[in-house]
């Protein structure tokens, strides 16, 4: 019989449990935990909004004129 | 190589501008990103970025097409980063983990402890966030952004390499450990890290607002 997780310990599997890449027997430990404690719930769901929220962070690309400089070095070595 | 990079090879060794630019402005967000994972500051970055294209241009004729084209290009990159780590005295140990990635991820002071009722439980289950957070477009979401880009940028370098490359921009997790060399357990700790962090700085940001 596998010792039950505290609360404390489902939070530092979070990752491995949402990638798919716990064991069966520590899936089964997160899932019980999930079933009865609906703080971790909350805070699984979070994790997941959190992840949805970063892939609407805009990230910089290349400044205007750094793609310029580079556009001309392209047309410059092509012609 | 795919169908489509093949094309896109032939359109750039055919000189098309707007393909050369269209593959500039998109594949140099994952770039810079994964760059500062390598030197000091953003300026350096952008110029290993900028010297990585010129290379991709000079090189263009001579790739074999043995890998695909962006593996190619972000190779070119991941060495110009490196080289210019170095001289920057600046060398990430990528293989090995340190101590920014040890420990409990989240403050332990958020669960009990040993002598109390419910060791390791939660000592205040995590406050509910508003439902405005998910509302594309609302206030709230806009300023969730801009908490998020500090969080981000508060990160170590290393964690905030893997979550920029995985959860920004959406990269396998194959992908940042090719590109970083790193092991696939290692890529987790550090995406755990940072996930842990930014959930814990937003949580904090709406309990505060």
């Amino acid at each position: 019989m596998a010792v039950e997780l505290t609360c404390q310990e489902l939070v530092e599997l979070v990752t491995d449990y949402l990638e798919g890449k716990l064991g069966w027997r520590d899936r089964r430990r997160v899932a019980k935990h999930l079933s009865a404690c609906d703080a971790c719930v909350l805070y699984v769901a979070q994790m997941r909004e959190t992840l949805d929220l970063l892939g609407t962070v805009p990230v910089d690309t290349l400044s205007a004129e750094a793609q310029s400089t580079l556009l001309d070095a392209f047309r410059h070595l092509k012609r | 190589m795919a169908g489509d990079e093949r094309e896109l090879l032939a359109a750039l060794r055919a000189g098309d501008e707007a393909a050369f630019s269209r593959i500039v402005s998109e594949w140099s967000r994952p770039m810079l990103a994964l760059a500062r994972g390598f030197v000091s500051t953003e300026a350096s970055a952008e110029e290993v970025v900028q010297e990585t294209w010129l290379a991709v241009i000079k090189g263009l004729d001579r790739f074999e097409g043995r890998s695909s084209l962006r593996t190619w290009v972000y190779r070119i990159m991941v060495n110009t980063a490196k080289t210019r780590g170095v001289k920057e005295h600046r060398t990430l140990p990528w293989s090995t983990l340190a101590g920014e990635d040890a420990g409990p991820s989240l403050d332990p002071a958020l669960f009990q402890s040993a002598g109390e009722s419910h060791p390791g439980g939660w000592r205040a289950a995590p406050a509910a966030w508003p439902e405005e957070v998910a509302v594309e477009g609302s206030v709230l979401a806009g300023e969730v952004r801009a908490e998020l880009r500090t969080a981000l940028d508060a990160l170590p370098d290393r964690q905030r390499t893997v979550l920029t490359l995985r959860d920004v921009l959406g990269h396998t997790s194959e992908e940042v450990c090719q590109l970083l060399e790193i092991s696939a357990a290692n890529q987790r700790v550090l995406l755990h890290r940072a996930r842990t962090a930014v959930r814990a700085g937003l949580a904090s940001y709406l309990e505060r607002s």
